[in-house]
C-alpha cells in the first residue's frame, strides 16, 4: 500500500537523521537548513547540499593535489582551502567533517606533512560517509514525495 | 517590505517597520555560506543583495552607498582581504560592517575589531545572531547625526547610550560601549565646531550629505599641513587653512585628525606579535597600545614621526574610529569575546606557537566533546540499524552495514581523538608537534612492543586505526590518533617479515604459499599484524605518491582474484561501487584512494583470515620500502620466525 510506504519512509528518514545526529555527523545547523526550506524555496536543503558536494569535491581534489606533490610546501594555500571547507561544512551542519578540518588545519599550521596526509584521508572518508548518508536521505525524501503524491492525488491538487 | 528609497540618516530608523527591510550587502566567496546566509537574512525579513567578490561589493557600494544599511563580509576572500574591504567601507562609506569567519582565532577577531568591524560572527551563523544585527545600524545613525538637527541629536545620543549599554548580547557589546564613548566625544567636538563656524553644508537639513573621501592627495596635504605645525600643535582650523581645499570643512579635518592621531599612537607602540596580544588580554590600557596593529597597517608602520609619507593604502588602513573607544575600555571586546565563546584557555596563550595551536584546538575540543557524547549513544542506536527493514538494494545494505561498524570505530577513534586534543590542551604543550600531542591517548586494543624505528611508529599511529575501521573507512578516525609510542609491535621477526613483503611482493611464488604460512600464524598475532596492516595501509595511503601505485593495483587485483575469502570478494565490489564518489573524483589520484579503500576493506573486515591481511600488506607494501627505511630484507625472511 502506498500510504504505508509514506509513513514508513518518513519513519526511516527520521531514524536515519537521528542516527546521523547521534554520530555527530550532522549537527543542529542542518536543522536550521531544514527550517529555511519553505514554499518559497521548496528544495533549499538539497540545493545547498548539492552545491556543497560540488565545492567540497573540488576542495578535496585541490588538497590532495597539493599534498601529493613531492615539492609541496604551500601550507598557506592548503590553509585557505581548509578554511573554506570548514566554513561550508559548518554552514550545512557537517559536524564531523568540520572537526577533521580543524585538526587538519592544526597539522598544516605546523607544516606537518604526514599529519596532513592522515588528516586528508580522514577527511575524505568522513566526507564520503556524509555524502552517502545524505544521498540516502534525499532518495528517501524523493520517494516519500512520490508516494505521498500517489496516495493523495486529489489532495495534492487541492493544495 | 520597504520600497522607499530613503537616504541614510533618518527615514530608515524612524520607519515603524524597521528592522524589516533593512538592506544588507552580503559578501562571501564561498557559495554555500553565501546561500545559507542569504536565506537566513531573508527569513529575518531583511533585504539582501549578495556578491561573491569583494571588488564587486566595493563597486556596488561606491556606486550608491545609500542603497545599503549594513554590510556583512567574509574575512577570507581570494580577490581582496576581508579586512581591507572592511577598512575601505568604513572609511569611504561609513557603513557598519560585520565580519564573518569560519574560525574565531583571537588574532582575527582582534584584527576585525580594530579595523572597525561592528561585530565578528563565526560560521555557521545562526538566526538569533542575525536577528540582532540591526542595532549596529541604529547606533551608527545616532552617532553620526551630521545631517540632523541639534536637539533631537542630543536626545538620541542619550537614548543611544542607553541602548548600547543594555541591548547588546553579542560578543561585540563591550566594544560597542567603547564606541559609544568615542562617538559621544566626536559628537561633542563636532557640535562645538559647528556652533562656532556656523554651518557649512553639513547641518542644513538636507538628507544627502556629501561624503568626504580622503584621497591620497588630500591626505598628503593634510599630512604636510600637520607636519608644518607639528602634530601636537595641529588644530583643525589651521590645518584646514593650510590645506586650502574647497569644500572641506573643519569638521572633516577634525575627525580625520583624530583618527590620524590615534592611528599614529597605535603604530608607534606596535611592537607586534601574538605574545604581546596575550598581555593585552590581561586587560590593561597600555598593553593594548602594544598590540600588533597587524598587516593592514603595513604602510603606516614604515613611518616614523612627523615626516611621514602616506599612501592610499595607508589611508585606508586607518580604522574608522574604534581606537579611542577601545583604549577607553580595555577589558573590552576581546576578553569578552573570548570569554563568552568560552573556547580559549588563558594558560595556553604564552607562546607564539601556542597561540596558534591553542586557537585551533579549542574548536576541536569543544566539538569533539559534544560528539563523544553523541557517539557514546550510538551503541544504543545500533540495534535500530540492525532492525532496519531491508533496503531494496545491496548498496543500501552495505551502507547500513558499514554504518554499523562506523559507530564503534568512531567511538573508539573519537574517544581517542578527544583524549588527544583535550590532553593537548591541558598540558599546554603548545610547542609540541601535533602528532606527539596526540600520543597522550591510549590505544585500547593493542599491545605492541616498541617499534624499531620512528618511521614505523609514525606510520603505525596513523594506520592502526585502519584495523578497526569499517570497509569503507580508510583512514578515518585513527589518523587523529597518536603514534603508538606506548603500543608495541611484536617481534623483529614480524617486522622483517613484513619488510620482506614490502620489498619483494613480486617474488612470491604463489598465493598458496601465503595461505599456508598465514594459516600457521597464531591468531593471537592478529593484533600485531593488524598493527602492521595499518602500518601498511597507512603507508599506502601516504605512499600514494609513489609511482609503483600501478604495480600495487595490479598486484592487488591479482591477489583479489586469487583470494579465497568469500567475504573478501563480497566486500570488494560493493565497496568500490558503493562509494558515492562522483565521476569527477575518479581522477588518477583518486583511483589510488579507491584502491586503498578497497584494500583496506579486505584487511579491516577479516582479520580472522590472515591471508587477507597478507594480501593487503603485500599489495600495499611495495611503496613502503623507502618509508620503512630499508630496514627489511627479503633474505632474512623465514616463515617460521613469525609463528
Amino acid at each position: 500500500m502506498l500510504g504505508w510506504g509514506v509513513d514508513r519512509l518518513r519513519a526511516d528518514m527520521s531514524r536515519l537523521l537521528a542516527i546521523l545526529f547521534h554520530q555527530g555527523v550532522l549537527d543542529e545547523q542542518f536543522l536550521q537548513l531544514q527550517q529555511l526550506q519553505d514554499e518559497s524555496s521548496p528544495n533549499f536543503v538539497s540545493e545547498v547540499v548539492n552545491i556543497y558536494f560540488h565545492e567540497s569535491e573540488k576542495l578535496l581534489r585541490n588538497l590532495r593535489g597539493l599534498l601529493l606533490d613531492r615539492e609541496f610546501s604551500d601550507y598557506k594555500k592548503m590553509g585557505i582551502h581548509l578554511n573554506q571547507f570548514m566554513g561550508s561544512s559548518s554552514s550545512i551542519g557537517a559536524n564531523r567533517v568540520r572537526n577533521v578540518c580543524v585538526a587538519f588545519r592544526a597539522a598544516s599550521e605546523q607544516n606537518n606533512r604526514a599529519g596532513c596526509l592522515r588528516a586528508l584521508e580522514l577527511l575524505e572518508h568522513e566526507y564520503c560517509y556524509l555524502k552517502n548518508k545524505l544521498h540516502e536521505l534525499f532518495q528517501m525524501e524523493q520517494q516519500r514525495v512520490l508516494a505521498a503524491g500517489a496516495r493523495y492525488p486529489l489532495q495534492q491538487q487541492q493544495h | 517590505m520597504m520600497t522607499v528609497d530613503y537616504q541614510r540618516g533618518g527615514n530608515l530608523v524612524s520607519e515603524k517597520k524597521f528592522p524589516v527591510g533593512m538592506r544588507i550587502l552580503a559578501v562571501d566567496d564561498d557559495p554555500i555560506c553565501l546561500k545559507v546566509l542569504e536565506s537566513l537574512l531573508r527569513k529575518c525579513q531583511y533585504e539582501v543583495t549578495t556578491t561573491n567578490q569583494a571588488i564587486t561589493a566595493l563597486e556596488m557600494l561606491r556606486e550608491n552607498r545609500n542603497k545599503y544599511d549594513l554590510v556583512i563580509s567574509d574575512v577570507n576572500m581570494p580577490d581582496m582581504d576581508g579586512f581591507k574591504l572592511l577598512e575601505l567601507v568604513g572609511l569611504e562609506m561609513d557603513l557598519p560592517v560585520i565580519m564573518l569567519s569560519s574560525h574565531g582565532d583571537k588574532e582575527f577577531v582582534y584584527k576585525g575589531v580594530t579595523h572597525g568591524a561592528v561585530d565578528y560572527l563565526l560560521k555557521p551563523v545562526r538566526m538569533e545572531e542575525l536577528k540582532n544585527i540591526w542595532q549596529h545600524v541604529i547606533r551608527r545613525k545616532k552617532w553620526y547625526p551630521k545631517d540632523q538637527n541639534r536637539s533631537p541629536n542630543q536626545d538620541k545620543v542619550d537614548d543611544g547610550a542607553g541602548e548600547g549599554e543594555h541591548g547588546v548580547t553579542s560578543t561585540g557589546s563591550a566594544d560597542q560601549n567603547g564606541k559609544l564613548n568615542r562617538k559621544r566625544k566626536d559628537q561633542d567636538e563636532e557640535d562645538e565646531e559647528e556652533g562656532e563656524d556656523g554651518d557649512d553644508n553639513e547641518v542644513s537639513g538636507n538628507q544627502k550629505k556629501p561624503r568626504v573621501v580622503w584621497s591620497v592627495d588630500l591626505h598628503q596635504k593634510f599630512v604636510s599641513a600637520v607636519n608644518q605645525m607639528g602634530l601636537d600643535k595641529a588644530v583643525p582650523k589651521k590645518i584646514l587653512d593650510l590645506m586650502n581645499v574647497d569644500g572641506l570643512t573643519r569638521e572633516n579635518v577634525a575627525s580625520h585628525l583624530q583618527k590620524f592621531r590615534l592611528y599614529l599612537k597605535r603604530i608607534s607602540c606596535g611592537g607586534n606579535q601574538q605574545g604581546n596580544m596575550v598581555s593585552a588580554y590581561g586587560a590593561n590600557d597600555a598593553s593594548y597600545l602594544r598590540m600588533n596593529s597587524a598587516d593592514g597597517f603595513g604602510d603606516f608602520r614604515s613611518m616614523h614621526g612627523p615626516g611621514i609619507q602616506l599612501s592610499t593604502t595607508s589611508l585606508s588602513s586607518y580604522p574608522p574610529g574604534t581606537l579611542l573607544g577601545r583604549l577607553n575600555s580595555p577589558g573590552g571586546l576581546t576578553l569578552r569575546g573570548i570569554a563568552s565563546s568560552g573556547l580559549l584557555q588563558p594558560g595556553l596563550l604564552p607562546t607564539n606557537q601556542g597561540f596558534t595551536l591553542a586557537s585551533c584546538f579549542p574548536d576541536v575540543k569543544v566539538t569533539i566533546g559534544s560528539s563523544s557524547n553523541t557517539i557514546s549513544s550510538v551503541t544504543s542506536s545500533l540495534p535500530i540499524l540492525q532492525a532496519n527493514p531491508q533496503q531494496n538494494h545491496s548498496k543500501g545494505s552495505l551502507v547500513t552495514q558499514s554504518s554499523l561498524r562506523m559507530p564503534s570505530l568512531n567511538q573508539e577513534s573519537f574517544d581517542v581523538g578527544v583524549h588527544g586534543s583535550s590532553n593537548f590542551l591541558d598540558r599546554s604543550r603548545c610547542d609540541d608537534s601535533w602528532q606527539s600531542a596526540v600520543q597522550l591517548s591510549a590505544f585500547p586494543s593493542f599491545r605492541h612492543d616498541p617499534l624499531p624505528s620512528s618511521t614505523l611508529r609514525d606510520n603505525i599511529s596513523s594506520t592502526t586505526s585502519h584495523i578497526v575501521n569499517s570497509p569503507i573507512d580508510f583512514s578515518s578516525t585513527v589518523s587523529l590518533r597518536a603514534p603508538l609510542e606506548d603500543s608495541r609491535v611484536d617481534m623483529q621477526g614480524q617486522t622483517d617479515f613484513i619488510g620482506n613483503i614490502f620489498q619483494n611482493t613480486t617474488n612470491y611464488i604463489s598465493k598458496n604459499r601465503w595461505e599456508e604460512n598465514s594459516q600457521n600464524y597464531n591468531p593471537g598475532l592478529n593484533g600485531s599484524f593488524g598493527a602492521m596492516n595499518s602500518l601498511v595501509s597507512g603507508n599506502a595511503s601516504s605512499g600514494a605518491l609513489n609511482q609503483s601505485m600501478d604495480q600495487r593495483k595490479r598486484f592487488g587485483a591479482s591477489m583479489i582474484g586469487q583470494s579465497n575469502s568469500g567475504t573478501l570478494s563480497m566486500f570488494q565490489h560493493p565497496d568500490v561501487e558503493n562509494f558515492a564518489l562522483d565521476p569527477k573524483m575518479r581522477s588518477n589520484e583518486d583511483v589510488t584512494l579507491e584502491q586503498t579503500k578497497s584494500q583496506n576493506g579486505f584487511v579491516q573486515n577479516n582479520y580472522e583470515s590472515l591471508d587477507d591481511i597478507m594480501n593487503a600488506m603485500m599489495k600495499q607494501g611495495q611503496n613502503d620500502a623507502s618509508l620503512m627505511g630499508g630496514e627489511f630484507r627479503f633474505g632474512s625472511f623465514s616463515p617460521g620466525s613469525c609463528m
